[in-house]
């Protein structure tokens, strides 16, 4: 939700950044002097006061000076830079700095590294990434964004903001060729990677959709993996959406009945495994009530062990199912 | 220590005994099992678990010591926050473009632990949130920011809290632009609840402003069953409380594939923390505790409503472990000197503070049922949250019939 805040128990740091030797206070620059700072006004009695910094209070005193004016020049552009600095998450900054942007037309190429570089200090940003998407909507050229993406997706291969970009570029631009190598070079690395498994459902939704080929190597692919860990909740997550694009559902494929042969004679205690198999016999249940007697009492027994033993921490969802179980299908 | 954890294998043999060790509710608690494939993912489930179980550990000897334990450390938040709502150092600059949320989560903190709010306060948080307005509708993270609508969320859910005329009537309701979606500003179901609780809240929703809302938001919802930010993306505790909520209060909830959210959303509360995730095989984190928890009234609520599941719902439980969700934020979420955070480790803030009590005032109690269910002191019970709002329910209250017996001037 919002950026969440950070609490630093010294706050001398600013006070070093301050006293750089190389920044120059506006109020003390020369070629900024016709212009009037606009403190901010907080009224009597602030709340929330944050105790700016003296070169904070300078570059903002500066910033809204010039948003009065409208003044679109390239000391308003070096000044957001600045100003960006100190706040990548001030959103009016950048939207100042796009209409700056555009007025001037100023280069894109240039803008894109120095987004880039905001972008690799602080990748969890909204408005960064945000900034980053209208460029390359501006310049129609995505040629960078799928490195980019990569890069920050090494150092986290979960942040949800450059999921987002890479998916944009991929759908907007058409890019998916290489998409599902990279994203099996993902799930080699960690086959728990969540993201990665949901952009391996994107990429087949939004490229070849799901086709009777495409769900059996897909099926395959995700029944191999639950073979190696089975306690993945990723794999059975996948494994059920690719099976709601499967006239059979979750009966009668011969991949995934295979599976529950390999996991019913290996003895596995998969919680996973456990809930696939009750909404196994719910879809019997509900397509054939010829075998609600004999699977009724089955899936009850299952959902007491779920609940007692082998997942706990859900009873209260267990036993819900075992309610409505016994209310939808005894005889 | 294997009082909190049972062994998979265990399974076939003696049926487990659940031991009340130290709350009487206590759930057991399962380790992940690595099945001997270690991945980035697991190496890090497996330092949390560890650094849990041993907090756990001496937890269980203080508990020992003192069996009203846990205890909510009541003072000591309560001054962390206050001093929030005053005065930020400069490490908070960052949150320059986010002050009325910071000004949101501090009262909210205030409200839900009961600590009364002093005229002197309030006005001054009006004030200064009048001058977040702008004149052209909306409000601005802080004075002199273009309007958002988080910031306006923030800022009206602040106004709310006060309850007082003076505060509601700040709020100009008559500029439509304050309710599209932020220009040149990025889209998502975050976006989407805001504007659509800022209408709610003010009455001024009507049939035009959200057609197609709940359309776009239905397209969010992933093949796992939660709700991802824009259409495609992956499922996500904070916009699955963003697409629910939404959808309730447009009235379309029943459209979303119910049974699927179900399984995603029970199956975020962790195993062996108690906590909730905010994605699949992500880490445990407090401020999922209202994000994934509120989402267990609007499912309840939902289920209550629908011939096929209202039979099976127990009145008095949330779908849930309430008790292990209670003890992971008052055991391992407390900072020591007051105020809440992600986990143990990690540093305290206002966010965590603000949506950790929240999530524990969900925890305590099922509303409707009248049912409380209270882990540790029994002063630890804190004032009822709305699930949709994130606000008190009298806040909620007289904001709805403020708003409404107020004619637009459109």
């Amino acid at each position: 939700m919002a950026e969440k805040s950070k609490e630093s128990l010294t706050d001398s740091s600013d006070e070093g950044s301050d006293q750089e030797p190389s920044y120059i206070f506006y109020r003390d620059r020369q070629e900024w002097s016709d212009v009037v700072p606009v403190e901010l006004h907080e009224g009597p009695f602030p709340v929330v006061a944050i105790a700016y910094s003296d070169r904070f209070k300078d570059i903002f005193n500066y910033f809204r000076a010039i948003v009065l004016k409208n003044e679109i020049s390239e000391r308003a552009f070096q000044l957001t830079s600045d100003a960006l600095e100190l706040n990548p998450a001030n959103y009016t900054v950048w939207q100042y700095r796009r209409t700056v942007l555009k007025g001037l037309e100023k280069s894109i190429p240039k803008e894109l590294t120095f987004v880039r570089t905001i972008i690799e200090d602080h990748p969890k940003n909204y408005q960064v990434w945000h900034h980053r998407r209208v460029l390359v909507e501006w310049s129609g050229d995505p040629s960078s964004e799928l490195r980019l993406t990569e890069i920050v997706l090494a150092q986290d291969a979960k942040n949800y903001h450059a999921w987002q970009h890479r998916q944009w570029v991929l759908d907007t631009f058409k890019l998916f060729d290489h998409e599902l190598e990279f994203v099996e070079r993902l799930l080699e690395d960690d086959i728990r990677n969540n993201s990665a498994w949901n952009q391996r459902y994107f990429v087949v939704k939004q490229t070849t959709g799901f086709t009777e080929d495409i769900i059996n190597r897909e099926l395959s692919f995700t029944v191999n993996s639950i073979k190696i860990v089975c306690n993945n909740e990723s794999a059975w997550n996948y494994l059920r959406g690719i099976l709601s694009h499967c006239p059979t559902g979750l009966n009668g494929h011969p991949i995934v009945e295979e599976l529950c042969q390999f996991l019913d004679e290996n003895k596995s205690e998969a919680p996973f495994y456990f809930a696939f198999l009750v909404d196994r016999m719910e879809e019997m249940m509900q397509s054939d009530p010829s075998k609600r007697e004999v699977l009724l009492p089955k899936a009850d027994e299952v959902l007491q062990l779920l609940a007692t033993k082998m997942d706990p921490i859900r009873r209260e969802y267990w036993l819900f199912l075992s309610r409505y179980f016994n209310s939808q299908f005894a005889i | 220590m294997t009082s909190f954890s049972i062994s998979a294998n265990s399974l076939q043999t003696e049926p487990l005994e659940i031991t009340h060790q130290f709350i009487e509710l206590c759930t057991p608690r399962i380790h992940l099992d690595v099945e001997g494939n270690p991945t980035v993912t697991s190496d890090e489930q497996v330092k949390v678990e560890s650094t849990i179980e041993h907090i756990l550990e001496t937890f269980l000897e203080n508990h020992e010591i003192d069996t009203t334990l846990p205890r909510l450390n009541r003072l000591q938040i309560v001054d962390f926050v206050r001093h929030g709502l005053s005065k930020l150092s400069a490490s908070y600059e960052c949150l320059d473009a986010s002050r009325t949320w910071v000004c949101y989560w501090n009262l909210h903190s205030l409200e839900l632990l009961e600590v009364p709010i002093p005229d002197e306060t309030k006005n001054a948080v009006i004030s200064f949130l009048n001058l977040c307005q702008n004149p052209t509708g909306g409000f601005g993270g802080g004075p002199f920011q273009y309007s958002h609508l988080a910031p306006t969320y923030a800022a009206v859910n602040a106004l709310v809290i006060l309850q007082s005329e003076e505060a509601f009537k700040i709020i100009n309701r008559n500029e439509e632009g304050a309710f599209a979606l932020h220009v040149g500003g990025e889209v998502d179901v975050r976006g989407t609840y805001c504007a659509v609780v800022v209408a709610k809240l003010t009455g001024i929703v009507d049939q035009k402003l959200f057609s197609g809302t709940s359309e776009w938001i239905l397209k969010c919802q992933t093949y796992e069953g939660g709700f991802a930010g824009t259409p495609n993306q992956e499922a996500h505790g904070g916009y699955t409380f963003c697409a629910l909520a939404a959808l309730t209060l447009l009235g379309q909830e029943s459209k979303c594939n119910v049974r699927c959210l179900m399984r995603w959303a029970c199956n975020r509360q962790m195993k062996f923390e108690g906590g909730f995730q905010g994605r699949t095989n992500k880490l445990v984190d407090g401020c999922y505790s209202f994000w994934q928890g509120a989402l267990f009234p609007l499912l309840h609520f939902l289920l209550a409503k629908s011939d096929q599941y209202s039979e099976a719902l127990d009145a008095k439980r949330w779908l849930f472990n309430q008790e292990a969700l209670q003890e992971y934020l008052l055991v391992c979420c407390q900072h020591p000197f007051g105020g809440l955070l992600d986990k143990p480790g990690r540093p305290r803030d206002f966010y965590h503070t603000c949506y950790g009590l929240s999530g524990l005032s969900i925890a305590q109690h099922v509303s409707g049922s009248g049912k409380s269910s209270i882990v540790g002191s029994p002063t630890n019970e804190l004032a009822l949250t709305h699930p949709i709002y994130n606000l008190g329910v009298n806040a909620v209250m007289s904001a709805l019939n403020y708003f409404n017996s107020q004619p637009l001037r459109i």
